[in-house]
């Protein structure tokens, strides 16, 4: 028989890994010799950076060395750390609002072909809208408290994951859902049993796009609405010219959006991966 | 002669809009028989094996799975799609169970391992269908609708994407498993050999609206030896329903002229 052996079959992570290919080299496989030349590449770069800055006399104030900026971040990290905390409370539960609202909205929207189409021009406008405009009024109504932000941040990511959910729900295959009717199926069996799984690849696109879109937004409302934050440490920092710290939290921030970015990969991976 | 029918058609029509996929067909398929069905492409083939299944309704007349009718899917009738139609976010194994899970049914396990042993799946219970032939596919695909022990199954052209020689291949399993089990087969096909080779009786289709054209009864014995499918009679069905098919799509053209 010709077919009795497997096809090698690439491990890619979904959709979601497929975005940024080149991350995606980042949980694959890799030898010895490769690892050992990403880190020699990092040591280059940043090393160069250091020594460059040093050189050329860059002051402080416009680009602080690599090294200045690990030393402020360790040396006030127990400064920073409470905005962190703050930021990521933001970041969670808005984003867990919005993203529950929007898978939800998703799902039953996709049924009603009708509705979706009246629906739509105003879901696009949330979308393309920067929810950060929002902010000084959402204070204005809720105080300075937690509430404007995790309003804006669900904002910003609902609609995101609502419209990739939509995509996802609205790829019918009548086949597929002819097979679990044969099969008896009643509609709540069709929509866990093959909706949602056809939908999670285009799921998973649309909470990481809207993560990294609440991650902005609660950054940015730290900056507009003040007080307490990483985008309120962004604003202070850099009004005191304090630069090795700013870079600090921007690493933080960077860190922070690579970690979104990798756990919807590997959520991706282990989940999504036979849409390859 | 009041032959036994397992699986009648009476008169079935479908519209769909303005336009006829079926009119007016009717067949018989005896228990325990293979009866394909051939017809142009777009003829309602399809469109009537669904109607038998109980997936979608007639627009006129029925169908009588032992005398009664069907009004819905039936756990009787199993369907094997035109494609594999596995689903490919579960495993080879998983896709098995998906119609006991949907039932909420015990899987009768020793069947199914039977089965996966008889098209040769075994060892593959966890692999995706991504990593499977199209052959391995429409064998885990024909296991899934065999699993549920059906005294019907329903074949839309399982085979049509695949290579001639897997083709033939799988039309032997079919063979072997009608020879073990005599579940009462429909078989869509647009190869007049593997309509041959496989049924008890070929049943022609016109083009759109479908209707019956021709009967042929294929009363050779099985398993059927490459002496058979060589031999003159064979032959002479197959320009028969060649005659039948070609005729038809030539007396079109012209008349389209
Ligand atoms: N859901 C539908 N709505 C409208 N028209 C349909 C629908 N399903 C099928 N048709 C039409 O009905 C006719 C018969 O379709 P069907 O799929 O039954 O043909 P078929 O003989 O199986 O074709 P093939 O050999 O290509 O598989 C075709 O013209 C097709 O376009
Ligand atoms: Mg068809």
């Amino acid at each position: 028989m010709t077919d009795t052996a497997t096809r090698d079959s690439e491990v890619v992570g979904g959709r979601v890994g497929k975005g940024l290919q080149s991350l995606s080299s980042f949980s694959s496989g890799q030898t010895k010799l490769e690892i050992l030349a990403i880190i020699a590449t990092a040591v280059v770069v940043i090393g160069g950076m250091e020594l460059a800055l040093l050189w050329f006399e860059v002051p402080q104030y416009v680009l602080p060395r690599p090294s200045e900026i690990v030393v402020a971040l360790v040396g006030d990290f127990h400064l920073i750390l409470p905005h962190l905390g703050h930021t990521l409370v933001v970041l969670f539960s808005g984003f867990a609002i919005g993203a529950g609202i929007g898978i939800v909205l998703a799902a039953v929207i996709t049924q009603f072909p009708f509705a979706e189409k009246i629906i739509a021009p105003y879901i696009l406008i949330l979308v393309t809208t920067p929810m950060l405009a929002l902010v000084p009024l959402l204070i204005l109504r809720f105080g300075f408290g937690y509430e404007p932000r995790i309003i804006a941040v669900a904002l910003a990511s609902g609609p995101m994951v609502m419209i990739n959910s939509a995509t996802g729900f609205r790829r019918v295959d009548a086949n597929k859902i002819a097979l679990a009717r044969s099969y008896g199926a009643s509609t709540l069996q069709i929509f866990w049993k093959i909706r949602a799984p056809m939908a999670l690849p285009m799921i998973l696109v649309g909470l990481m796009i809207g993560a990294i879109f609440g991650l902005l937004t609660a950054v940015g409302a730290g900056m507009v609405g003040g007080g307490f934050g990483l985008g309120n440490r962004l604003t202070t920092y850099s009004s005191m010219i304090q630069m090795p710290q700013f870079f600090g939290v921007v690493l933080i921030l960077s860190i922070l959006g690579i970690l979104i970015y990798v756990t919807f990969y590997l959520i991706g991976k282990k989940w999504a991966s036979w849409e390859a | 002669m009041a032959a036994e029918v397992k699986l009648a058609v009476r008169g079935a029509g479908k519209r769909y809009g303005e336009m006829d996929a079926l009119k007016d067909c009717s067949l018989d398929v005896a228990p325990n028989s293979i009866v394909s069905i051939v017809g142009p492409s777009g003829c309602g083939k399809t469109t009537l094996l669904w109607s038998m299944s109980g997936l979608h309704g007639l627009t006129s007349g029925e169908v009588l799975l032992d005398g009664r009718r069907i009004t819905g899917p039936h756990p009787d009738i199993g369907l094997v799609f035109q494609e594999a139609n596995l689903l490919p976010w579960r495993n080879l194994m998983d896709n098995i169970l998906f119609p006991f899970e949907v039932k909420h049914q015990k899987p009768d396990h020793g069947w199914i391992a039977h089965l996966l042993e008889r098209v040769g799946l075994t060892g593959f219970e966890k692999n995706f269908p991504n990593e499977l032939s199209g052959g391995m596919q429409q064998r885990a695909s024909i296991v899934r609708a065999l699993s549920l022990r059906p005294s019907v199954l329903l074949m839309d052209e399982p085979f049509g994407a695949l290579d001639a020689f897997t083709r033939e291949e799988m039309n032997q399993l079919v063979e072997e498993i009608w020879m073990e089990t005599h579940t009462t087969i429909v078989f869509i096909t647009h190869s007049i050999e593997e309509a041959l080779f496989l049924s008890d009786k070929v049943v022609v289709l016109t083009p759109r609206p479908g209707r019956v054209l021709n009967t042929y009864e294929v009363p050779f014995e099985r398993p059927r030896t490459m002496e058979i499918m060589a031999g003159k009679e064979v032959y002479d069905l197959t320009y028969r329903i060649k005659a039948d098919i070609y005729g038809q799509s030539r007396m079109q053209a012209r008349a389209a002229e």
